[in-house]
């Protein structure tokens, strides 16, 4: 992961294995999401596991990466319309959807993580009570009747951002374990606050009004041609239309000189600072624009489930975020995709396993940690040159 | 405010104090010799407050009911448990993952803790609900005027105070104090002069995690109750605890534990119309410790070296 890479690529790789891998994940997807009893999804999962063998032993999974390597953008467009596909599949059915909408909220909340951890090294143990700033902002904003509802989006990001420079101060002092300390406290001290406010609603939660654009109540049910289709195709549309917007500025920044001086300050804050890269800054702006987007995450998250309540943004719920980060792969944005999809469907999908999922995700963190350190879909090296032609 | 109210928040202070630095101590202790966080800690120690509550109902089995007897069974039976689970962490868990970056140690302790709450949570026969935690100490106390001095307390008190007051002896006065503190300093120069590094650093573990053991049941004998998350805010207070204090060092921890239940106090006194902002109160305030001293009240003596 530290390598660096100056040569460009020789040959480009054919787009074929990228798409063929698109598409097969998105009818995959689709299955597993409609699937109903537990052996069809025990079928599934086992059909994944040896696909996944399958692909690491016969080189597939090598060109797939050279595929998305050579096509990015392409690619990424490509898996958009497949997800889009998987809800126009699903459209009348209520609970995938949902399942889907929050899958890809919390992979948009683990692209904020992963400007934190994964490209700049900074430790945030409070991604839940950043995200449930971004809910709590969405609850309070909806009893404003005139406040547009797609501002509230970003003013949840704005409040999560607005709380996270209270932290900035001794975030950017502290180190290491001291700034684990720091978010810890943040986390906990957020949710307890949250349950003794009478104004936010105490133990017991607020309610939170949906989100309307340009006069559509997104609690309406679209119709098309007659057929009436579940409500929650607007905000699986609506999700989908964030987590694309939030790939599209992480990739971003990532690739720009910005994303250069955070990869630089994790790897060495000394030598990075005798480089003339202020480590102050690219920390601050780590931290504030992670936690807004988990801000922003959290927001539309509290809309669509209509309801919020402090136990939904405890200590445990950070940890959760953490392992989505860490089981996909520090830095790696589609590993945070599959992550995510494994957090939530799993326990979702296998009833059995619901009361169990703290214990297996814990488990699951610990053996990724010891036996593949750098999560399932490590990311690949910085390319210097995107979309560069060999050239003779 | 009158003096009896007074005196019952400074005994309430002094428990919680001697409780939170007991468990600050194990977080200081494995920093010193692996210079990692077992975050594990607290859940650790509610497993072996857990195992002492088996043993007693055990004990209520066959019929041994004399309290004291009791007592000191239970604190064998968790102090024993706590110090095996503690040595077995960081023989299988942490020393494999000595060369990997410190935050994966973190994550991975952390994890364990929540694997070992949820363990208890699901597997313990009815582990969901609270416990009530036997009342083994006598039950008497002396009025001195206005306020109820408990003699429970005072046991607790003086007795972890002990145990405190042994460890720091064990630490500068014996072999394997010495031992412990020569591998904290150099681990490499330590295993050059015939230190055997592998079972001082699981005596350590295995030290920290038994004396947190003492913390976990002073706190079922002081709230009378015992539940699988007990660990966790224990633990969270002992790591801010020994952090905020200073890492590496026995007094930081002893003074963080002692700060944080000061804190906790203030804010429930300060703080009448909402005494449930009182772990808010203390939270804020440690990182507004963290902005002011970044390393700690007491910092480690450790230049960076790059």
């Amino acid at each position: 992961m530290t390598d660096i890479v100056m040569s460009p690529p020789v040959r480009r790789a054919g787009w074929i294995p990228g798409i063929a891998t698109v598409a097969a994940v998105a009818l995959y997807g689709w299955a597993i999401l409609s699937a109903e009893e537990d052996w069809q999804v025990l079928g599934l999962l086992a059909l994944a596991v040896i696909a996944t063998v399958i692909g690491m032993v016969s080189g597939f999974g090598r060109s797939v990466q050279a595929s998305w390597a050579a096509h990015e953008s392409k690619l990424n467009g490509a898996a958009l319309i497949g997800i889009v596909a998987v809800i126009a599949a699903l459209s009348t059915q209520h609970f995938p959807l949902l399942m889907l909408s929050t899958m890809l909220l919390y992979f948009t909340a683990s692209l904020g993580m992963n400007i934190q951890f994964g490209y700049t090294g900074m430790v945030n143990f409070a991604g839940a009570a950043f995200f449930g700033a971004g809910a709590y902002t969405a609850a309070v904003m909806g009893n404003v009747a005139w406040f547009p509802p797609l501002l509230t989006l970003v003013l949840g990001g704005v409040v999560s951002m607005a709380l996270s420079l209270v932290l900035v101060f001794p975030i950017v002092r502290t180190t290491g374990h001291y700034a684990a300390v720091v978010t810890i406290a943040f986390g906990v001290l957020f949710k307890t606050f949250l349950e003794v406010n009478e104004i936010l609603g105490g133990p017991q939660g607020l309610m939170v009004s949906s989100m309307r654009l340009l006069g559509w109540d997104f609690m309406d049910s679209p119709q098309i041609g007659g057929m009436k289709l579940s409500f929650y195709v607007n905000y699986a549309l609506l999700c989908t239309a964030l987590a694309a917007l939030v790939f599209i500025a992480v990739r971003r920044l990532e690739r720009s000189w910005l994303g250069l001086h955070m990869d630089a300050v994790r790897l060495d804050e000394t030598a990075a600072a005798c480089f003339g890269i202020s480590v102050k800054k690219t920390k601050i702006l780590a931290f504030l624009s992670g936690n807004m987007i988990l801000g922003i995450a959290g927001a539309l998250y509290g809309m669509m489930i209509s309801f919020i309540a402090p136990s939904s943004f405890t200590f445990s719920d950070s940890l959760l975020m953490v392992s989505m980060v860490l089981l996909g792969g520090m830095g790696s944005p589609w590993g945070g995709a599959l992550a995510a999809a494994i957090v939530i469907l799993l326990p979702e999908k296998l009833q059995f396993l619901q009361e169990y999922r703290f214990l297996l995700f814990s488990v699951l963190v610990i053996l990724v940690l010891l036996f593949r350190p750098d999560g399932l879909l490590p990311r690949q090296i910085r390319n210097y040159f995107p979309g560069a032609r060999s050239r003779q | 405010m009158d003096l009896g109210l007074i005196a019952q928040f400074l005994a309430n202070g002094i428990v919680l104090g001697t409780m939170y630095a007991l468990v600050a101590v194990g977080f200081t202790l494995f920093f010193g010799v692996l210079d990692v966080i077992k975050f594990s800690h607290g859940d650790v120690l509610m497993l072996g407050t857990f195992a002492g509550f088996t043993v007693w109902l055990g004990l209520e089995a066959v019929g041994i009911i004399n309290p004291w007897l009791q007592l000191v069974v239970v604190l064998i039976a968790s102090m024993v448990v706590t110090a095996a689970v503690g040595a077995a962490i960081a023989k299988w868990l942490v020393l494999p993952l000595k060369k990997a970056p410190p935050l994966n140690t973190l994550l991975v302790t952390l994890m364990l803790g929540t694997a070992i709450r949820e363990a208890v949570r699901l597997f313990y026969p009815d582990g969901s609900n609270p416990k009530a935690f036997p009342a083994l100490l006598p039950d008497a106390s002396i009025d001195l005027g206005g306020f109820a001095l408990r003699a429970d307390s005072v046991i607790l008190v003086v007795a972890g105070l002990l145990l405190i007051a042994g460890l720091n002896m064990m630490l500068n006065r014996t072999r394997l104090g010495l031992a412990i503190r020569a591998v904290a300093q150099d681990e490499e120069t330590a295993q050059i002069m015939g230190i055997n590094y592998m079972l001082v650093v699981l005596a350590t573990f295995a030290i920290g995690s038994g004396v947190a053991a003492f913390a976990g049941v002073m706190n079922g004998l002081y709230y009378n109750e015992i539940n699988f998350g007990m660990g966790l805010l224990l633990g969270l207070i002992g790591f801010s605890a020994a952090i905020v204090g200073g890492l590496g060092n026995l007094y930081g921890a002893i003074l963080g534990g002692f700060l944080f239940a000061g804190l906790q106090v203030v804010g429930s006194a300060l703080l009448p119309f909402a005494s449930a902002y009182k772990d808010v109160f203390a939270f804020a305030v440690v990182i507004a410790i963290m902005a002011w001293k970044p390393t700690g009240l007491i910092p480690e003596r450790a230049s960076e070296r790059v």
